[in-house]
Protein backbone atom coordinates (compact mmCIF):
# COMPACT_ATOMS: atom_id res chain seq x y z
CA UNK A 1 0.00 0.00 0.00
CA UNK A 2 1.38 3.50 -1.50
CA UNK A 3 -0.24 6.64 -0.35
CA UNK A 4 0.75 10.16 -0.60
CA UNK A 5 -1.41 12.63 0.75
CA UNK A 6 -1.99 15.87 3.11
CA UNK A 7 -4.08 14.06 5.32
CA UNK A 8 -2.37 12.86 8.87
CA UNK A 9 -2.80 8.91 8.96
CA UNK A 10 -3.68 6.98 12.17
CA UNK A 11 -0.55 4.18 13.02
CA UNK A 12 -2.82 1.72 14.75
CA UNK A 13 -4.88 1.05 11.36
CA UNK A 14 -1.86 0.95 9.26
CA UNK A 15 -0.38 -1.34 11.66
CA UNK A 16 -3.16 -3.87 12.02
CA UNK A 17 -3.70 -4.36 8.36
CA UNK A 18 0.12 -5.33 8.44
CA UNK A 19 -0.80 -7.89 11.15
CA UNK A 20 -3.82 -9.62 9.33
CA UNK A 21 -1.32 -11.39 7.75
CA UNK A 22 -1.33 -15.12 8.63
CA UNK A 23 2.45 -16.42 7.23
CA UNK A 24 3.85 -12.97 9.10
CA UNK A 25 5.58 -13.42 12.70
CA UNK A 26 7.02 -10.04 12.62
CA UNK A 27 5.45 -6.29 12.06
CA UNK A 28 8.44 -3.79 11.80
CA UNK A 29 7.13 0.15 11.37
CA UNK A 30 8.48 3.46 11.14
CA UNK A 31 6.95 7.00 11.66
CA UNK A 32 8.68 9.93 11.05
CA UNK A 33 7.81 13.49 12.52
CA UNK A 34 8.59 16.79 12.48
CA UNK A 35 11.44 17.95 15.13
CA UNK A 36 11.26 21.42 16.40
CA UNK A 37 15.45 21.65 16.04
CA UNK A 38 16.94 21.19 13.08
CA UNK A 39 20.71 22.10 12.59
CA UNK A 40 20.20 24.74 15.16
CA UNK A 41 17.19 26.64 13.89
CA UNK A 42 13.94 26.05 15.97
CA UNK A 43 11.11 25.00 13.46
CA UNK A 44 7.87 26.07 13.54
CA UNK A 45 6.63 23.71 10.73
CA UNK A 46 7.70 22.69 7.19
CA UNK A 47 5.90 22.79 4.00
CA UNK A 48 6.60 19.33 1.61
CA UNK A 49 6.27 19.60 -1.94
CA UNK A 50 6.24 16.37 -4.64
CA UNK A 51 6.14 15.50 -7.60
CA UNK A 52 2.52 14.12 -8.14
CA UNK A 53 2.45 10.92 -10.09
CA UNK A 54 6.52 10.53 -10.40
CA UNK A 55 6.67 10.05 -6.14
CA UNK A 56 4.06 7.14 -6.61
CA UNK A 57 5.90 5.91 -9.09
CA UNK A 58 8.81 6.25 -6.86
CA UNK A 59 7.84 4.58 -3.64
CA UNK A 60 6.44 1.49 -5.56
CA UNK A 61 9.79 1.20 -7.05
CA UNK A 62 11.54 1.04 -3.56
CA UNK A 63 8.98 -1.28 -2.01
CA UNK A 64 9.48 -3.97 -5.31
CA UNK A 65 12.90 -3.33 -4.95
CA UNK A 66 12.48 -4.20 -1.09
CA UNK A 67 10.76 -7.51 -2.18
CA UNK A 68 12.99 -8.54 -4.17
CA UNK A 69 15.85 -8.02 -1.50
CA UNK A 70 14.11 -9.85 1.26
CA UNK A 71 11.86 -12.55 2.24
CA UNK A 72 8.86 -9.76 2.83
CA UNK A 73 5.19 -10.08 2.74
CA UNK A 74 3.56 -6.59 2.69
CA UNK A 75 4.74 -2.98 2.51
CA UNK A 76 2.98 -0.05 3.56
CA UNK A 77 4.37 3.30 2.96
CA UNK A 78 2.13 6.42 3.54
CA UNK A 79 3.65 10.31 3.29
CA UNK A 80 2.53 13.36 3.60
CA UNK A 81 2.70 16.91 1.51
CA UNK A 82 1.88 20.39 2.30
CA UNK A 83 2.10 22.18 5.76
CA UNK A 84 2.94 20.12 8.53
CA UNK A 85 3.54 21.38 12.35
CA UNK A 86 6.01 20.65 14.82
CA UNK A 87 5.34 16.87 16.21
CA UNK A 88 3.56 15.80 13.63
CA UNK A 89 3.50 12.93 11.62
CA UNK A 90 5.21 13.16 8.11
CA UNK A 91 6.11 9.77 6.97
CA UNK A 92 4.86 6.19 8.26
CA UNK A 93 7.13 2.60 6.81
CA UNK A 94 5.57 -0.73 7.77
CA UNK A 95 6.89 -4.20 6.76
CA UNK A 96 5.31 -7.82 7.83
CA UNK A 97 7.54 -11.24 6.71
CA UNK A 98 8.16 -14.56 8.57
CA UNK A 99 10.80 -13.42 10.99
CA UNK A 100 12.11 -10.06 12.20
CA UNK A 101 15.57 -9.84 10.40
CA UNK A 102 13.74 -9.31 6.76
CA UNK A 103 11.49 -6.83 8.33
CA UNK A 104 14.09 -4.86 10.16
CA UNK A 105 16.65 -4.50 7.02
CA UNK A 106 13.74 -4.31 4.66
CA UNK A 107 12.18 -1.42 6.75
CA UNK A 108 15.46 0.54 7.01
CA UNK A 109 16.32 0.25 3.31
CA UNK A 110 12.80 1.80 2.24
CA UNK A 111 13.52 4.82 4.51
CA UNK A 112 17.17 5.17 3.37
CA UNK A 113 16.23 4.84 -0.87
CA UNK A 114 13.20 7.12 -0.03
CA UNK A 115 15.11 10.06 1.44
CA UNK A 116 17.38 9.81 -1.83
CA UNK A 117 15.25 8.75 -4.35
CA UNK A 118 11.62 9.99 -4.14
CA UNK A 119 10.65 13.24 -5.16
CA UNK A 120 9.85 14.92 -2.53
CA UNK A 121 11.22 18.39 -0.63
CA UNK A 122 10.75 19.99 2.50
CA UNK A 123 11.04 23.50 3.12
CA UNK A 124 11.80 24.58 7.13
CA UNK A 125 9.59 27.80 8.08
CA UNK A 126 11.14 29.11 11.25
CA UNK A 127 11.02 32.46 13.02
CA UNK A 128 13.93 33.41 10.49
CA UNK A 129 11.95 32.90 7.50
CA UNK A 130 11.86 29.88 5.03
CA UNK A 131 14.15 27.98 4.10
CA UNK A 132 14.61 25.06 1.28
CA UNK A 133 16.47 22.34 3.55
CA UNK A 134 19.99 20.25 1.78
CA UNK A 135 20.09 16.74 1.21
CA UNK A 136 22.55 15.06 4.18
CA UNK A 137 25.49 13.43 3.46
CA UNK A 138 24.57 11.14 6.15
CA UNK A 139 21.12 10.64 4.45
CA UNK A 140 23.21 9.80 1.27
CA UNK A 141 25.93 7.42 2.71
CA UNK A 142 22.77 5.09 4.41
CA UNK A 143 21.48 4.80 1.15
CA UNK A 144 24.15 3.99 -0.78
CA UNK A 145 25.38 1.33 2.26
CA UNK A 146 22.55 -1.48 0.39
CA UNK A 147 24.47 -0.89 -3.10
CA UNK B 1 9.58 19.23 -31.30
CA UNK B 2 7.69 20.26 -28.20
CA UNK B 3 8.47 19.58 -24.67
CA UNK B 4 7.05 20.57 -21.84
CA UNK B 5 9.65 21.49 -19.08
CA UNK B 6 8.30 20.69 -15.08
CA UNK B 7 10.11 22.85 -12.11
CA UNK B 8 9.87 21.85 -8.44
CA UNK B 9 11.18 23.13 -4.99
CA UNK B 10 13.72 25.99 -4.89
CA UNK B 11 13.19 25.99 -8.74
CA UNK B 12 10.11 26.25 -8.91
CA UNK B 13 10.11 29.06 -7.07
CA UNK B 14 12.84 31.16 -8.80
CA UNK B 15 11.66 30.13 -12.92
CA UNK B 16 8.17 28.97 -12.64
CA UNK B 17 5.95 25.85 -12.38
CA UNK B 18 6.25 24.81 -16.22
CA UNK B 19 7.46 26.28 -19.31
CA UNK B 20 7.01 25.32 -22.95
CA UNK B 21 9.97 24.98 -24.96
CA UNK B 22 10.72 23.98 -28.85
CA UNK B 23 13.50 21.51 -29.53
CA UNK B 24 15.19 20.56 -32.67
CA UNK B 25 14.54 16.35 -33.46
CA UNK B 26 16.36 14.31 -31.39
CA UNK B 27 17.31 16.68 -28.94
CA UNK B 28 19.19 15.33 -25.83
CA UNK B 29 18.57 16.41 -21.89
CA UNK B 30 22.12 18.40 -22.28
CA UNK B 31 21.17 20.03 -25.08
CA UNK B 32 17.40 20.98 -23.68
CA UNK B 33 19.89 22.08 -20.49
CA UNK B 34 21.96 24.25 -22.27
CA UNK B 35 18.95 25.71 -24.53
CA UNK B 36 17.04 26.62 -20.97
CA UNK B 37 19.94 27.74 -19.42
CA UNK B 38 20.84 30.63 -22.00
CA UNK B 39 17.69 31.95 -21.18
CA UNK B 40 19.58 33.95 -18.38
CA UNK B 41 20.94 34.37 -14.76
CA UNK B 42 18.71 32.24 -12.86
CA UNK B 43 18.32 29.61 -15.08
CA UNK B 44 21.69 28.75 -15.61
CA UNK B 45 21.89 26.77 -12.40
CA UNK B 46 19.64 23.76 -14.53
CA UNK B 47 23.59 23.21 -15.28
CA UNK B 48 24.80 22.52 -12.19
CA UNK B 49 25.82 19.19 -11.10
CA UNK B 50 23.39 19.01 -8.38
CA UNK B 51 20.08 19.40 -10.31
CA UNK B 52 18.29 16.14 -11.38
CA UNK B 53 16.23 15.60 -14.74
CA UNK B 54 13.70 12.98 -15.10
CA UNK B 55 11.90 12.88 -18.12
CA UNK B 56 8.09 11.06 -17.86
CA UNK B 57 8.47 10.90 -14.18
CA UNK B 58 11.56 8.18 -14.83
CA UNK B 59 15.24 9.98 -13.36
CA UNK B 60 17.78 9.69 -16.77
CA UNK B 61 21.13 11.26 -17.61
CA UNK B 62 22.32 14.41 -19.67
CA UNK B 63 22.44 11.62 -23.17
CA UNK B 64 19.04 10.30 -22.64
CA UNK B 65 17.68 11.30 -26.23
CA UNK B 66 14.02 13.89 -25.97
CA UNK B 67 10.82 12.90 -28.05
CA UNK B 68 7.85 14.93 -28.79
CA UNK B 69 5.44 15.95 -26.38
CA UNK B 70 7.98 14.38 -23.54
CA UNK B 71 7.53 16.01 -19.67
CA UNK B 72 11.16 16.81 -18.59
CA UNK B 73 11.39 17.83 -14.79
CA UNK B 74 14.29 19.77 -13.13
CA UNK B 75 14.56 19.79 -9.41
CA UNK B 76 17.47 19.96 -6.29
CA UNK B 77 18.40 16.95 -4.24
CA UNK B 78 15.34 15.47 -2.59
CA UNK B 79 14.94 15.76 0.42
CA UNK B 80 11.62 14.10 1.82
CA UNK B 81 10.84 11.26 5.00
Amino acid sequence: MISVQKEDFDVAALYQALQQNPSSGAVVTFTGLVRDLNLGTAVNALFIEHYPGMTERALSDIASQAKLRWPINDVAVVHRVGRLEVNQQIVFVGVNSAHRQAAFDACEFIMDYLKTSAPFWKKELSDQGEQWLEQRESDRLASKRWS
Amino acid sequence: MKINVRLFARLREQLGDSVQCECPEGATVAALTDQLASKGDSWAQLKSQEILCAVNQQQVSGEHRLADNDEVAFFPPVTGG
